[in-house]
């Protein structure tokens, strides 16, 4: 708790001499609950406790035994993203306006640079953006979208001076901003030795391609060409890939929006194996499914399109909501990205080019308060857990922020379980014309919320300050997810066996005959020869090295061989590929 | 800024525990057994008997931070950097090595007979050996004998602990059978004697075994009680079997145990339990997980949303049952627990991964050491050898050392699954558990580089054979403090107090297991369908409707007769998942069907 810091805050003036009392809630934080009083000044709670000694006149709020919760952390938001000339229709004012709304104090947006350009450049445009108009406390994860040395030496100066611990890259959109095998695998090296967390969308681009053609070719325009371009067991496969290659490079592991059961299933059984993974559900994979891209209505199943998209599987929500419950899954987003109509409709002719996302920042505690805590999957104190304290943990700003303890940040919710609300378009504090959760009733939700110590929701009324939202630095190595880590990199030195130097015969070989197999994309970087990495290949997570090659050969086969484009690039990093290949395009033609 | 979570516990746990330990809570850290309670206060006239610990980490299971701890009459009073302290406290210097909420081992057996002989380890020896481990608070099982009261029974034992134990503690009481003189007798030991975990028995034939039917009756009234249920998994029918056929076949070493006892009839127990639980919906705390199948049972229950806890002991997590073959017998023999140890030798690794993704939530030690010449009891017989291994000294450096120094789990979780989740699970949190202002001061300085080389020789249990027995364990206290009072420091020694020990009452209905309950019992009610009247011709029955299934056995109890599913709207709108007022009284199902007072003429009018 030594020292917050308020840097580089323009602001800090406004927030100063608050006081506020809280008094008679009971304060669930994710271990325990019991019932005391706050009392917070300037910002921050300074005392906690029965019968508090507090100065007089100040402002009181009864709690009335309703639960008083650390206020949400939504760890993934795209607010006024700019999307091919025109920006999201939330911007960062509306965002977190909506965001507080629903009981959520503190977001953490993506910057995305365009390929090509600047990330130091992207992140200041971005904190201009946010430091004018959000209304709550923020953060930033950068995405790397192209990789080099210049774009190491930004991430280096951005993770030790400009407060970003997570980075996000892709495995999807072939061609802009997909990464290849070899550069997740140098991204998470250097990520694994900086002490970031690498964030992943994880889908395989380069068969979503393929199956993208062949349903336009076969006359499928609307947006239930999305989904079936990008079938569950894409996203299932590469957020595989993406776990074995942090295994291998002994880095943790942060998927983004995991939408499907198959995917939930593959982040469970590695952490079961001790891999360092989290995953991240969605608002809107927790809440809704893809039956409604088969929308007889275009405007509202283009409003389903992101990516992954929602699993047309129904019984998903309610899957993922019970690993959530369990502890699979540790941390929820809302993903939320949202367009007008008119935006959307770029893409009336052609499904790809419906910009994506959704919306969900404002829902997203209520929605997993009706779907899993009502329903008696989680508690309340996992429910802090899941949507304020383990992302605090993992972006390092534990305890400041995702825990009600004195010298934490007074960011918090009176949580009201039995409000009932109808989630519609009409009343949401989003801009978006259309509310994927339209029509759904929600159990649970705010009924104050307290942000940098001021009221913002009080009797239904919201009110917001644009521009006091401060700027919270994150710092590398976070605890949760890098203490195992370093101390398996410890472990995994590795050593070569000391033997007699051998003297016989060597036979006449050529130059390139081995090792030299030529990089799929100009992008590959010529350092890293997967294939041959002896020094690699020993050293395992999870202790059964054996194991995981058959996993992973299981896995990846099938799913690789179909696309003739992409097996050459996995040749550099799974070895079977080639020999198996054959094999497989002889039984592919039968087909 | 450092003493973060604090102000609030104090009062948290006050409303938590009941009043009546509170003041023994204060009382006397050096306690003579002749001198009455309430006079130890004046220990120390003109000297306050403070104790800071500074220049630590200390470690939680939530995160770990640089900080001094000041501890006074057996509470902590302050967590911080720079405190404020009266001048003559005695200080113990961590120099940065980490502070730890002492371990709470919940399973150990320090009393419980084999055949009239108790183990060797008594409270006095098991509880030095705890606290020798970094271990400051025990929970016991009782274990009457069948027929014995339960009640007569946790008072013998708490005569004992009171007696000789040298550290906190607490018990679990074991159910030997199922009837309604022993429904009584809970009632009491929850609402009066501060009990909140019984364990019942799947095996033991003729002995503890209860029916499936004893087992779904005392889950449904230890789930209105608020206690914590425990089972231990083993198919007992198919041991009895087993055991006779290996006798038969002339295998009577200590190989026959699990020859007789394999994996699969421990994991199809822990599924039947767990199948229980979530028909009860109960919750379900399996002790002693002993194999990997067992475990990945519990694993994919946990997925898909049962309240179930798993327990591996030290035993599991260190060893493996390929000493069972031992041509040793003694050493064979000393083996000998159940379930058995698995011969699968990556059984341990397997448990310390579970343990380290949270699908296991915590470490017991099944402590229950028993002599050679006790176990030669079974010398030729060995179903007759006492079960038991020793555990509760290497049990915290045995996670260390095969867990944390391995990289599968970091030090928080280190402190979550030895200490934190015990705590929460039976209702001890946060006065155990945790490391903060208003908790209990039972701190260790764990020193993770200490390497030991546990042996029979030093030990503090006297056991002559040690299971682990030459094996190198990283990781150990180098000062252990229970009560506020150093007990250990390394190279003083152990310095304990017979008798020093308090029970510690739990209070019923654990937040960390009855939350989820709680609101299942309110979503989860079924309600029948309401129909109109069927007024149609009815066919003539026999006397003996066809839905009432004769019961299997004559203990079976009507109340957990299944109603089939199609024609009885009667008992449609019983549930049997939530809370009932009545549950407890049995019900008659059939009766009121076949012959309803004023005859059958109006069936929708009880929907």
């Amino acid at each position: 708790m030594s020292g917050h810091s308020y840097q580089g805050k323009k602001n800090i003036p406004k927030i100063t001499s608050d006081r506020l009392l809280v008094k008679g809630g009971r304060i669930v934080n994710d271990d325990q609950s019991f019932y005391a009083d706050i009392y917070m000044e300037d910002g921050v709670i300074k005392q906690i406790g029965d019968n508090l000694i507090v100065p007089g006149g100040i402002k009181t709020v009864e709690a009335n035994g309703k639960m008083v919760i650390p206020g949400g952390i939504d760890i993934h938001t795209h607010f006024q993203m700019p999307y091919r000339g025109t920006t999201t229709v939330d911007d960062f004012s509306q965002g977190s306006k909506a965001a507080l709304a629903g009981g959520t104090t503190m977001i953490v947006d993506h910057v995305i640079p365009e390929p090509g350009s600047s990330l130091i450049e992207a992140f200041e445009q971005w904190r201009n953006w946010a430091d004018e108009k959000t209304c709550c406390d923020y953060s930033l994860h950068v995405d790397i979208t192209h990789w080099n040395d210049r774009v190491k030496q930004e991430v280096d100066i951005l993770l030790k001076e400009k407060g970003v611990n997570s980075f996000q890259v892709y495995m999807a959109y072939k061609d802009f901003y997909q990464m290849s095998n070899s550069e997740l695998y140098e991204i998470f090296t250097f990520l694994g030795e900086m002490g970031g967390i690498v964030q992943v969308h994880a889908e395989n681009g380069e068969i979503i391609a393929e199956e993208q053609a062949r349903m336009l070719e076969m006359g499928i325009t609307g947006p239930e060409g999305h989904v079936l371009s990008r079938p569950e067991e894409l996203e299932a496969e590469a957020v595989f890939r993406a776990i074995t290659i942090a295994s291998q490079t002994n880095c943790p592991l942060y998927v983004t929006r995991v939408m499907s059961k198959s995917a939930a299933d593959i982040i469970s059984q590695a952490r079961k194996k001790g891999n360092v993974v989290f995953g991240e559900p969605i608002t809107a994979s927790l809440g809704t499914d893809g039956t409604h891209y088969w929308s007889k209505n275009w405007a509202k199943a283009a409003s389903f399109v992101t990516s992954p998209p929602l699993s047309p599987d129904p019984t998903t929500p309610d899957y993922l909501n019970t690993l959530l419950a369990s502890g699979d899954l540790n941390i929820t987003g809302s993903a939320h990205c949202t367009f007008s109509v008119a935006q959307k409709a770029i893409g009336k002719d052609d499904f790809t080019q419906i910009p994506e996302g959704v919306n969900g920042v404002e829902e997203r505690m209520s929605l997993i308060w009706e779907k899993a805590v009502t329903t008696g999957k989680m508690d309340e104190n996992m429910f802090v857990a899941v949507t304020s304290t383990n992302a605090a943990k993992i972006l390092n700003l534990y305890p400041r922020k995702g825990r009600l303890a004195v010298g934490s940040d007074a960011d918090l919710v009176i949580w009201d379980p039995d409000t009932v609300r109808t989630v519609t378009a009409k009343t949401h504090n989003s801009a978006a014309e259309y509310n994927v959760f339209e029509g759904m009733e929600l159990r649970g939700g705010p009924s104050v919320v307290i942000c940098q110590g001021k009221l913002v929701l009080e009797d239904g009324g919201l009110h917001v300050t644009p521009g006091v939202g401060r700027f919270i630095p994150c710092t590398p190595f976070p605890d949760y997810a890098y203490k195992r880590v370093k101390a398996r990199k410890q472990l995994a030195v590795l050593r070569a066996v000391p033997r007699g130097m051998y003297d016989g015969p060597v036979s006449d070989f050529s130059p390139l005959s081995r090792g030299g197999t030529p990089s799929a994309s100009a992008r590959t970087s010529p350092t890293k020869q997967p294939v041959r990495n002896l020094h690699h290949s020993a050293f395992s997570l999870a202790g059964n090295p054996a194991q995981r090659g058959e996993l992973q050969k299981h896995l990846h086969l099938p799913i690789s061989l179909p696309v003739s484009d992409c097996h050459r690039k996995y040749q550099g990093t799974h070895k079977y590929t080639h020999t198996h290949t054959r094999a497989f395009r002889s039984r592919l033609s039968v087909r | 800024m450092q003493n973060v979570e604090l102000p609030g516990y104090r009062h948290s746990y006050l409303h938590g525990n009941v009043s009546a330990s509170r003041s023994r809570a204060i009382a006397p850290l050096e306690r003579d057994e002749s001198v009455p309670m309430e006079t130890c206060f004046v220990f120390f006239p003109g000297r306050s008997n403070g104790l800071l610990i500074r220049g630590g980490r200390v470690v939680n299971d939530d995160r770990s931070e640089f900080a001094d701890v000041y501890v006074e009459h057996g509470l902590i009073k302050d967590v911080g950097v720079n405190l404020t302290v009266p001048d003559d406290v005695r200080v113990l210097e961590a120099n940065g090595a980490m502070v730890i909420p002492g371990g709470i081992d919940v399973n150990t057996c320090l009393l419980k007979p084999h055949l009239g002989c108790p183990p060797v380890d008594d409270f006095f020896l098991g509880t030095k050996a705890a606290l020798a481990g970094g271990t400051t608070m025990i929970i016991d099982h009782v274990v009457p004998q069948p027929g014995d009261s339960l009640l007569e029974a946790f008072e013998r034992w708490q005569a004992s602990a009171d007696r000789k134990c040298c550290c906190d503690y607490s018990l679990h009481v074991d159910l030997p059978n199922w009837n309604a003189g022993v429904q009584d007798e809970l009632e009491v030991l929850v609402q009066e004697k501060g009990i909140n975990s019984f364990q019942v028995y799947m095996a033991y034939k003729d002995m503890f075994q209860m029916t499936d039917s004893q087992l779904y009756e005392a889950f449904s009234f230890l789930k209105d009680l608020g206690a914590v249920v425990m089972v231990h998994a083993e198919n007992g029918d198919l041991i009895a079997q087993e055991q006779s056929k290996i006798l038969s076949m002339g295998i009577t070493g200590p190989e026959g145990h699990p020859l007789s006892r394999p994996e699969e009839l421990e994991a199809e127990a822990v599924f039947r339990a767990i199948t229980l639980g979530n028909r009860v919906n109960c919750p379900v705390y399996i002790t002693k997980v002993m194999s990997k199948t067992a475990a990945d049972t519990i694993t994919q229950a946990r997925r898909k949303g049962s309240v179930v806890f798993g327990e591996p002991i030290t035993a599991s997590l260190a060893t493996d049952g390929s000493h069972y073959w031992s041509k040793n017998w003694a050493k064979a023999a000393a083996y000998v627990t159940s379930p058995p140890l698995s011969p699968d030798p990556t059984t341990p690794d397997h448990l310390h991964s579970l343990l380290a993704c949270g699908d296991l939530q915590v470490v017991g030690s099944a402590h229950c050491a028993y002599s050679t010449s006790q176990k030669a009891i079974g010398k030729d017989n060995f179903t007759l050898i006492p079960e038991g291994t020793n555990g509760v000294e290497e049990r915290m450096g045995f996670v260390w050392d095969k867990a944390v120094a391995m990289g599968k789990m970091d030090e928080n979780q280190f402190v979550a699954v030895t200490s934190t989740n015990s705590a929460k699970i039976f209702n001890l949190y946060p006065r155990k558990g945790r490391i903060a202002v208003g908790s209990d001061a039972d701190i260790v300085i764990w020193d993770p580089d200490r390497t030991k080389t546990i042996t029979s020789k030093i030990q503090q249990s006297a056991v002559e054979y040690n299971i682990f027995e030459g094996m190198e364990c990283r990781g150990g206290p180098v000062a252990v403090v229970s009560q506020g009072r150093v007990v250990y420091e390394e190279g003083e020694g152990l310095q304990v107090q017979q008798g020093s020990g308090r029970f510690i009452p739990r209070q019923a209905f654990p937040d960390h297991v009855y939350q989820r309950i709680r609101t299942r019992n309110k979503v989860k009610g079924r309600q029948g369908v309401t129909r109109g009247m069927y007024d149609g011709p009815v066919y003539d029955v026999p006397a003996m409707p066809k839905y009432i299934t004769p019961s299997p056995s004559a203990k079976t109890s009507p109340t957990s007769h299944q109603p089939p599913p199609i024609r009885n709207l009667h008992q449609s709108n019983f549930s049997l998942s939530g809370a009932q007022l009545d549950d407890n009284v049995p019900r008659r199902s059939g009766h009121r069907i076949v012959a309803p007072p004023g005859g059958r003429s109006n069936i929708t009018s009880l929907g």
